[in-house]
């Protein structure tokens, strides 16, 4: 195909969208039938069939509220903050590659950008706790950034893990170096680092902390903080906060499957690459799912605590054995 | 103590703001009003706010006739409401000089106990929901849902029940209920055990629970906090025993103690006595007696003999005593309500300072209040 890059460029930017919408929309159904049937009742039935319209139901209603700026907020950072927290999620999915050819920028520094793009979150929720000008609000704020800078660091380390296992940046060429079968992917790659699958569980309960998900949802915690960072906005505001929530999960699962799990190589060599993408981000957002439906939320301090006593000192500490290991081999 | 060992308490700012945890909040259950002074994230003082909930029970009692106050008992602890009107009625019974059939006080027992069982899986729900689990709430009321059918079936309400009468029950209990009540309790053990793995072993809820929100017997000596709370603190204070009324001295059951006095001694508590409540169930269906279920020749209007008279029972909450004052008319001359609710929650001043946020909400949580219980 040789569509001229501009065509390309805006075709791309319109499937983004689209995939990103459909997440957003999409994943809240699924998550809503998920909890459903991790709790015994049928979840959502009633609009269209199964309830496959309730997102457009509910994104109607929202639309159709009001948008209340508190009186004394700051109205211009109140109003950016669910920006910022969307976009960033969508330019994250430009590096992504879905399949061997479907990636809308196949940047050499892709890994580096999703990471510069993602950090942007924690700041448009501080900035949503902050102008809302309410107690509950600032107190996750200050949550927020104290969880995402903590988790960030073994997020990090393990990313660098594999990394230093790679020798690449570009996630284009992370996935084309897991080729040939299940036991090439990084998860499984024992002979570059024995401890290769805990870096993955390192950077699941990263991703968790870092897309504020259940057992780690301190921004929102319900019961302590009525709905965190959120309380103040109502309609469409809160709904762009609702569906970035799902649109950073589908990041974050895109970018583990690509680091770890083979991106769209296929395990058997049928099927085409997106297909084995999409299954494999789908399973582990529905991991995610089924992890927020089962524990109870984790203490804040005890959040801290496992980031900074246990997935740091363990992170560090395979980083330092696949460095060994290169050194040996 | 261990979690909370390596968070020093004074590592506040010494800045303090004034947080509103209520009325309308999600972990106060109800309309409970605490004004929090927090430093960051700790509480440096806890004041508690009753009253949003008032509806004047003791007054209301002053002007209706005895037999009218009884549907008020079961609206104070909407959980509890059996045993609450228990108590008023076994006090006016005992002070009329009325003798309750032996079947009567046995199924006064069963329906007490089911109560106790639908009680504590509502908190057990919704305690969890405090801690941010969302699914164990829905396999409690689920099981509660059992317990409710049953009790509607033979006292027609769900939540409110009046089925106590001076000298008996209003209906006898019928075969499907029986039979309805014994396959719950074999539907129910496994589901313990199912909590048990689902729940109870959870290391997230351990660490949540475990070495939060001590509270020492002394402490709830102080403050008069009874039932799962001071079992939790190791007193091994239960009205049943202790000054055991109706049929409860016939059964044999345990009375579940743990002495950490942290939200998990409390929590296991009320695991337990789930467990004991459907023991005596169990027992009491065995050994149910033949016979009526209301006494002879009850008054058309009944007349208390003038006098103090006082009466305590076990409620989900703990001790709940009523205290009648009669001048000798067909209507109280004054209805005292000692509710647990209420001395538990002023435990909470003192047990949550220098506590996190969340960790203060665990420990209410674990004190199990029901807010109209509190303001009456």
């Amino acid at each position: 195909m040789s569509l001229a890059e501009p065509i390309r460029l805006l075709l791309f930017l319109a499937g983004i969208l689209g995939f990103v919408a459909l997440n957003a929309a999409y994943l809240v159904w699924v998550e809503r039938k998920g909890a459903g049937r991790f709790q015994r009742r049928p979840g959502p039935t009633e609009v269209g069939y199964a309830g496959l319209l309730q997102p457009l139901a509910d994104g109607l209603k929202l639309l159709s509220k009001q948008l209340i700026v508190p009186p004394g907020a700051d109205g211009v950072l109140f109003r950016l903050a669910p920006l910022m927290v969307m976009a960033p999620a969508m330019m994250c999915l430009a590096v992504i590659p879905f399949s061997e050819t479907l990636v809308a920028r196949d940047l050499n520094v892709g890994l580096v950008m999703v990471f510069a793009f993602g950090s942007i979150n924690v700041l448009a929720l501080l900035l949503g706790g902050w102008a809302s000008r309410n107690k509950y609000a600032i107190i996750s704020a200050a949550r927020v950034v104290s969880q995402d800078v903590a988790y960030e660091i073994p997020m990090l380390l393990a990313v660098i893990t594999v990394m230093m296992v790679t020798g690449t940046l570009n996630l284009g060429e992370i996935v084309q170096q897991q080729e040939g079968g299940c036991w090439r992917w990084n998860l499984f790659r024992l002979e570059a680092n024995p401890l290769m699958p805990v870096t993955f569980l390192i950077f699941y309960i990263c991703m968790l902390a870092e897309t504020n998900r259940a057992p780690f949802d301190m921004a929102e915690a319900e019961s302590e903080l009525v709905a965190g960072a959120f309380t103040e906005y109502a309609g469409m505001g809160f709904g762009v906060f609702f569906m970035a929530e799902y649109a950073n999960i589908a990041v974050g699962c895109c970018l583990a499957a690509v680091l770890f799990l083979g991106g769209w190589q296929s395990p058997i060599g049928v099927f085409p690459g997106l297909f084995w993408f999409l299954l494999k981000v789908y399973l582990l957002v529905f991991s995610v799912i089924w992890v927020r439906w089962t524990f109870p939320r984790t203490q804040f301090y005890g959040l801290l605590n496992l980031s900074w006593k246990i997935l740091i000192p363990l992170s560090l500490f395979t980083l330092v054995l696949t460095s060994a290991a290169m050194k040996v081999w | 103590m261990s979690a909370n060992a390596y968070i020093a308490a004074d590592s506040g700012t010494g800045e303090t703001f004034v947080l509103n945890l209520g009325p309308q909040h999600p972990a106060t259950h109800g309309v409970l009003r605490v004004k929090l002074t927090m430093d960051g994230e700790y509480i440096r003082r806890a004041e508690p706010v009753c009253g949003y909930i008032h509806r004047m029970h003791e007054k209301m009692g002053e002007n209706r006739t005895w037999a009218q106050f009884l549907p008020n008992t079961s609206r104070i602890d909407y959980l509890s409401a059996m045993a609450y009107t228990q108590a008023y009625v076994a006090r006016v019974e005992r002070a009329a000089r009325l003798a309750v059939p032996p079947r009567a006080e046995y199924i006064r027992v069963i329906t007490c106990e089911l109560n106790r069982i639908s009680s504590h899986l509502v908190w057990f729900g919704a305690f969890l929901l405090d801690l941010g689990g969302f699914t164990p709430l829905l396999y409690a009321f689920d099981d509660r849902e059992k317990i409710l059918d049953l009790l509607e079936a033979i006292t027609g309400s769900r939540l409110t029940y009046c089925y106590y009468r001076f000298g008996g029950l209003c209906n006898d209990v019928d075969k499907d209920f029986i039979e309805g009540s014994r396959a719950f309790v074999a539907h129910m053990r496994p589901r313990l055990e199912l909590y048990r793995k689902l729940v109870t072993d959870n290391i997230i809820l351990r660490k949540r629970l475990e070495g939060i929100g001590p509270i020492s017997a002394q402490m709830c000596r102080r403050y008069g906090a009874t039932g799962p709370v001071i079992r939790g603190s190791g007193v091994a204070y239960d009205v049943r025993k202790v000054e055991p009324y109706s049929a409860y001295p016939e059964f044999d059951f345990d009375i579940p103690v743990f002495k950490e006095g942290d939200c998990m001694a409390r929590y296991l508590v009320r695991m337990e006595e789930i467990r004991q409540s459907l023991r005596i169930v169990e027992q009491a269906l065995d050994r149910l007696p033949e016979g009526p279920v209301m006494a002879e020749k009850v008054p058309r209007t009944l007349k208390i003999p003038p006098g103090d008279y006082c009466f305590a029972v076990e409620a989900a909450r703990g001790r709940f005593a009523v205290r009648l004052v009669s001048d000798g008319t067909d209507t109280p001359y004054r209805v005292k309500l000692r509710t647990p609710s209420f001395s538990n929650l002023s435990l909470f001043e003192e047990a949550s300072r220098d506590m996190m946020l969340p960790d203060a909400l665990a420990l209410m949580g674990s004190l199990d209040l029901v807010i109209p219980d509190i303001d009456r």
